[in-house]
This record gives C-alpha cells, sequence and structure tokens, in this order.
C-alpha cells in the first residue's frame, strides 16, 4: 500500500522488475540500480515510464544525468534507523533539482514519515497498520519547524512566516 | 538570556502534544518497546536499572531563576527532590513514571525548556564556556551561535538518524572551559587576517572506548557560513560513517580512518558543491539573537575593596572560597562566581530541589535572574559585585552550597554509575566520594587537580581527560578500577595513559594518594599534574603505586 504526501491512501501500479526478469516492452517499471546500468541502453528507449530503485549507499550525483529519465526514484530504509537515504532525498531534490515521485520504502515507521517528507519524499510504502493507526495525521502534526531542507532555509526564514517577532 | 517568541512556543507545543500521543500509543500498545524506544530516546527518556530517567535539556548551559524555581517542582512533585547535573550541562531526574513525562514536558515548555535530542544518534545539546559574555579572556560572546545552532540543528530532518550521537560546542576564549577537543564537532572562534570572525572548525573528538582529540579541518570558516559548514561535516559522516558497529560509529572513528585530511577534503567538496548562500546566517539574525545575550544594566558604583578585603582577612573560610570560587569579570566591580556541587560525601552535581529554589533566589537578588550549568558539574552564578560575595557565600553556605573546592582535588567529575546506569559495569558515586574525603584535608596544598572518573567505557565522567581518571570495569564479580594519568581538557587537552594493572575499589583511595604524594614530590614552580607527567614520565608514579610494600 501507498501513503502519498497529502495522506491519501492508494495502490502501487508500478511493477518493480527482478534483476533476472525480462524487461517488458510497455507498462510502469522500476529497475534496480545494477539493472539501470547493465541494460540502460534498452531501458532508454521504451515509450513508458521508468523507476529506479536505488540503495542507500549509492551517492545521488552517480545518477544525476539521468534523472529526466526516472518518474520515479525508490530510496530504502533498511532499518528506520539508517538515515543515509534522508541525505539522499534531500540532494535528488535539492542539488539535481529532481521533480518526480521520490518514494520511501523498506522500515518505514508513522513517527518518521515526517521527516521524510520534509527531506522531498512524497511517497511512502507501508502496511495495513497505516490504515488502523491513521499515520496520515503524522504530516499535520507540526506546522512550524526551524528550518526547510529542500527550500533551503534557515530558522531566521521560517520565522518570519509567523510575522514580526514577538515575544 | 534568549527568550521564545510566538514560533518557538508553538514549536515546543507542538513537540509536547506529538510526545504525549506516542506515549499514548505506547500505553495502549500500539507501539512495541522498540519502536517506542528512538521515539522516547529523542526526547531524552531512558529506561535505566530502577526506573526511567528523563534527560532535561539547558541548552548551552543557560537557565534563569523561573526555569530553576521550575525545575525543583519538577523535582518534588514527579521525582525524589533531587536531580542531576551531567557534562552535557543536562539535569537528569532517575525515578521518573513513563506515563507522567508529558505532563513534565509540557511544564518544562511553560519556561521554555525541553528534552529534545537530549539523546538518540542526533545532534545532542550544544555546549559552550559557563563565562560566556562575561569572561575577560573573550573574543565575543559565544552564546548566539549556540542559540542559532540550537535552533537549525532541532528535530532537523536530514541529520536525526546519523550513525551515532554529535556533539558540538564552541569556545570564544584564550582559556577552553568548554573542553572543545573532547566533542564530534569543536568550534573555536578567532579572528582572520582581514579582522573578521570566523571558526576554526574541529572534528572527531569523543572518548568512550576508543578515545581522540578532535583534529583541526578548517582554519577559518565566516561565521555567516557555519551553518553550511556542519552541515557538510555532517553529510559526510551520515553517507560514510559505520553503521555496523555501535562501537566504531562515532565520526572520530570516520575522521581517523579516513585520516583527518582525507576526512577534510571530503567535506570540503562537499561544502562547494552545496548551496552555502541558502543557509547563510544573515548578519542581521546574528545581531537579533545577539541582542537576546546583551549584558544587563550593571551597577557602576565602585566597590569599597578594602571592605572585603578585611572581611576576607577576618574570615579564613570565606577567604578560601573567594580564592577557589570566584573568577574575574569583565566589568570591574563585579565576579563571577562557581556554585559547587561537590560537597565531599555527597553525589558530585546532585542538587536538590530546595538547593535549586536557593540558587534561583539568590540569582534574582545578585545576579540578574541568571545562572549557569558547567560541564564540570557545578554551577555559575555569572553577574555578583563583589561587595556581595559576603552575603553570597553565607547563603550558599547555609544550603550546603558554599563548598570551596573548584579544580580541586574533591572537584571530581563522575558519572552516575552503576548506582543507576544501565551501561555501567561498576559503581562511581561511592568511589568518588570515598576518594574526596579521603583527600579533603590536603586538597588545598594539593592545588589544581582534577581526578574524574567513568562506571563504564563510555566515559561519561570524561576519565581519559583526568590529570588522574578512573575506569570503573567488573573483573571476575569484582568491581575494580583502571587508573590513567596525564590527561587534560582545554587547548592543551590530552587522553591520559593506563599506568598499569587496575586496583581493588577498597584500594582507590590510597592509590591516589601514592600518586598525588608523588607529584607534590616532583613538582616544580605552579606546574599542574600533566605538566609535571609529562615531564618526568610514567616511572616514578608506577614504582610508588606497585612497588612491594
Amino acid at each position: 500500500m501507498l501513503l502519498a504526501e497529502d495522506g491519501a491512501l492508494g495502490v502501487d501500479d508500478w511493477h518493480h522488475l527482478a534483476d533476472d526478469e525480462p524487461v517488458p516492452a510497455s507498462g510502469l517499471v522500476t529497475v534496480s540500480f545494477a539493472r539501470w546500468q547493465l541494460d540502460e541502453g534498452t531501458l532508454r528507449v521504451r515509450a513508458d515510464k521508468l523507476g529506479l530503485r536505488l540503495p542507500n549507499t549509492i551517492e545521488p550525483k552517480d545518477i544525476a544525468g539521468d534523472l529526466d529519465r526516472f518518474a520515479l526514484i525508490i530510496l530504502n530504509f533498511p532499518k528506520f534507523t539508517d538515515g543515509r537515504a534522508y541525505s539522499q532525498a534531500r540532494l535528488l531534490r535539492t542539488r539535481f533539482h529532481y521533480k518526480g515521485e521520490l518514494r520511501a520504502d523498506g522500515n518505514v515507521l508513522r513517527d518518521q514519515l515526517l521527516f521524510m517528507r520534509r527531506c522531498g519524499f512524497n511517497s511512502f510504502v507501508v502496511g495495513e497498520r497505516a490504515i488502523k493507526e491513521n499515520w496520515a495525521k503524522a504530516f499535520s502534526e507540526f506546522d512550524v519547524f526551524y528550518q526547510q531542507p529542500t527550500g533551503g532555509q534557515g530558522p531566521w526564514v521560517m520565522r518570519q512566516r509567523l510575522g514580526p517577532r514577538n515575544p | 538570556m534568549y527568550r521564545y517568541d510566538d514560533f518557538d512556543h508553538r514549536f515546543i507545543d507542538e513537540r509536547v502534544a506529538q510526545y504525549r500521543d506516542q506515549v499514548r500509543r505506547r500505553l495502549a500498545g500500539q507501539l512495541t518497546e522498540d519502536e517506542f524506544r528512538p521515539l522516547r530516546l529523542m526526547n531524552g527518556l531512558y529506561l535505566q536499572l530502577h526506573a526511567y530517567m528523563l534527560r532535561i535539556a539547558v541548552p548551552y548551559g543557560m537557565l534563569n531563576s523561573a526555569k530553576l524555581r521550575k525545575l525543583a517542582h519538577i523535582m518534588r512533585k514527579y521525582d525524589r527532590g533531587y536531580g542531576h547535573f551531567t557534562t552535557r550541562t543536562n539535569l537528569q531526574l532517575h525515578w521518573i513514571k513513563l506515563e507522567d513525562t508529558p505532563d513534565i514536558l509540557a511544564e518544562l515548555a511553560s519556561v521554555e525548556m525541553h528534552a529534545i535530542q537530549t539523546s538518540g544518534n542526533s545532534f545532542r545539546n550544544t555546549t559552550t564556556d559557563p563565562f560566556a559574555g562575561v569572561a575577560a579572556d573573550e573574543l565575543e560572546d559565544p552564546r548566539p551561535y549556540a542559540e542559532i545552532i540550537r535552533q537549525w540543528a532541532t528535530l532537523h530532518p536530514e541529520f536525526s538518524f546519523l550513525p551515532r550521537k554529535f556533539k558540538i560546542a564552541i569556545c570564544a576564549s584564550k582559556e577552553d572551559r568548554a573542553a572543545v577537543k573532547m566533542h564530534d564537532l569543536g568550534l573555536y572562534l578567532h579572528k582572520n587576517e582581514a579582522g573578521e570572525l570566523g571558526f576554526e572548525v574541529v572534528v572527531g573528538g569523543g572518548l568512550g572506548r576508543t578515545p581522540y582529540l578532535a583534529q583541526s579541518v578548517k582554519k577559518f570558516v565566516p561565521r555567516r557560513d557555519v551553518l553550511s559548514y556542519i552541515e557538510a561535516c555532517l553529510r559526510v559522516y551520515n553517507r560514510y560513517g559505520r553503521r555496523d558497529n555501535l562501537w566504531k560509529a562515532r565520526v572520530k572513528i570516520l575522521v581517523n580512518s579516513l585520516g583527518p585530511a582525507k576526512y577534510a577534503e571530503e567535506v570540503e567538496q562537499e561544502w562547494l558543491a552545496s548551496d552555502r548562500e541558502a543557509i547563510a546566517i544573515p548578519e542581521s539574525y546574528i545581531a537579533e539573537i545577539a541582542s537576546a545575550f546583551a549584558p544587563p544594566d550593571y551597577d557602576r558604583k565602585p566597590v569599597d575593596e578594602a571592605a572585603l578585603e578585611r572581611t576576607i582577612a577576618s574570615n579564613p573560610a570565606f577567604a578560601r572560597w573567594v580564592k577557589n570560587n570566584v573568577h574575574p569579570h569583565k566589568v570591574p566591580g563585579h565576579a563571577i562566581v562557581t556554585i559547587s556541587l561537590k560537597e565531599v560525601g555527597k553525589t558530585g552535581g546532585d542538587i536538590t530541589a530546595e538547593q535549586m529554589e536557593v540558587v534561583a533566589d539568590l540569582a534574582d537578588e545578585l545576579s540578574f535572574g541568571e545562572a549557569r550549568v558547567a560541564y564540570e558539574q557545578n554551577m555559575v552564578l555569572p553577574h555578583v559585585r563583589r561587595d556581595k560575595l559576603f552575603t553570597l557565600w553565607q547563603r550558599l553556605d547555609a544550603a550546603k552550597l558554599g563548598t570551596s573546592n573548584k579544580d580541586l582535588v574533591t572537584d571530581i567529575i563522575c558519572c552516575p554509575g552503576l548506582d543507576y546506569c544501565g551501561l555501567a559495569t561498576a559503581r562511581s558515586i561511592p568511589v568518588a566520594q570515598r576518594i574526596a574525603k579521603h583527600l579533603a584535608a590536603k586538597e588545598d596544598e594539593i592545588g589544581n587537580f582534577n581526578i574524574k572518573m567513568s562506571g563504564c567505557i563510555n566515559a561519561c565522567g570524561h576519565h581519559h581527560l583526568g590529570h588522574i581518571g578512573l575506569l570503573g570495569v567488573e573483573k571476575n564479580g569484582e568491581e575494580v578500577y583502571q587508573i590513567t594519568l596525564g590527561g587534560d581538557a582545554g587547548h592543551n587537552a590530552a587522553i591520559g595513559t593506563i599506568i598499569g594493572p587496575a586496583v581493588k575499589s577498597d584500594d582507590v583511595p590510597a592509590a591516589i594518594d601514592k600518586l598525588i604524594g608523588v607529584y607534590m614530590k616532583l613538582r616544580q614552580d605552579g606546574e599542574r599534574f600533566p605538566e609535571t607527567y609529562r615531564r618526568v614520565g610514567q616511572a616514578p608514579f608506577k614504582e610508588a603505586l606497585y612497588a612491594p610494600r
């Protein structure tokens, strides 16, 4: 199941291609980073949209030149305590101006959703708990922050949004 | 002192509400303990041997009387009437109930306090000089930078799940009173050749199992760029820091495995590639935050120094306190006062609710409402008129806060140890108490001396940096203490060396006595222990300690 950044729940209409699976002529597919490197030529000429599954050990700059080819990038949290994908997401959004869907997969938990969205993720792979426990609520727990990482802004900008300083 | 505005209040209230819901979900069984642990830790709540421990943040050690009174109230209402100041200048309450913690955080929020990021693998409390803003040897007040870093680092989404915790310290004076080099990242404020203010950045310090001092990675970062540079340091760490082994996950391991030069190069590349302008701190914001730390309206009437001298001359106990606990202030007629929390025989760093209220009253009457916490687990009143020193001392003394031992051998830094902590391998508090009792009679004769003790390898008591350091370990079911010599904090920071086999708990005071005896015999004019130790080497100490009787 997929949770979108606006809290809506939906189904995943992408097919996540295994590395030994042939590339279908049409349809939405994601491939691993390894597969992308191997079959880049074949994958490039397909008409349908392509998604990439990027391990958290690969630097965004290594795919920076290909970003316009991907409509979806899936970043992985092997454990929720492994925060490398936060940096990847932020770099993809701010330094490399990736505009497509950025999806969090792996050990995605309710109380990390807001951190993820603030780094630029806009969809999240979640389980049944997300409905039962109303995970969408996690997005609205704060309406002020000291920093806006995807906008590259510090506390001085964030404060101004509340108007003049009023102790 | 920095005051919250609507923005800060709104943020902190939202944080309390978020945490309240997390606790509710935990108590309702929606969260497993494994899932809840990182959430409570991000609010400083640990599960220890006997109860929950709540670690309350005291950003860069700054407190005022309203905060002190609220802390006293919390200690009385939700704990056992006392608290414990840590070497990160935070306050720990050791007997807390989980279900009370949301209310405690709400009470803290009402006085502009919180427990955010006092644990967890993210930014921890940024510390600085307890004499900031009043020290005579200071270039500029470091607190505005500490506050800006606090704000920027609070719930930073990119850096809330680092390989391990990350501690920052700032020093802006000749003497480093913040032990900057033992931090993951340290900032030394200075001016470059053009006369602009900026920071030397040092990275990779830390104690624990593998102690390292932080190494210089950049000599000068303009102050406007300090956040983007820290961000680059963090991003390189987040990307390459080890996650396979808890003991090798701190940035010190990365810096030292890459080598400081290579780490610095990686950071530089990352920094140059980043959008530095996006979080360049505007001059106007530095000025705005600095205005919160403007000096108070001091009473400039001259102090009758002759009268003070007469009081000192006629009262040896007061004279001793003035000598040890009163420090020069940049404003004539004023003094900085250290309130020792190291009464001999008591737990170092502990303070009762009643004592905290005494400090609050004295802060209001004699120090513009302000008090501080020093990493040595003492408190500071930063703005005391010299003609009020005697009154202050009498009232502190009546509250058992007048101990005259700042930087003496009984001013021991000590972690809570096996009496409270789930990580500890040995007791530390009772051992520190016995050492202090054993040496108290000759502490003046010994002079400046830092003993530091930890009850396990995590080194919360900074034993590596003690002139004499003690590490409690468990060996064959017995608690024994490993002794290190020659450690030092500050600009001349050094990591002590292990002198030989560990000694039994009962033998610790006598062993330290012997080592100090050697120092006193061999020291030359004005030498502190680390200097004597470096000059004469380990041999005479080893001989005294281990020679057959």
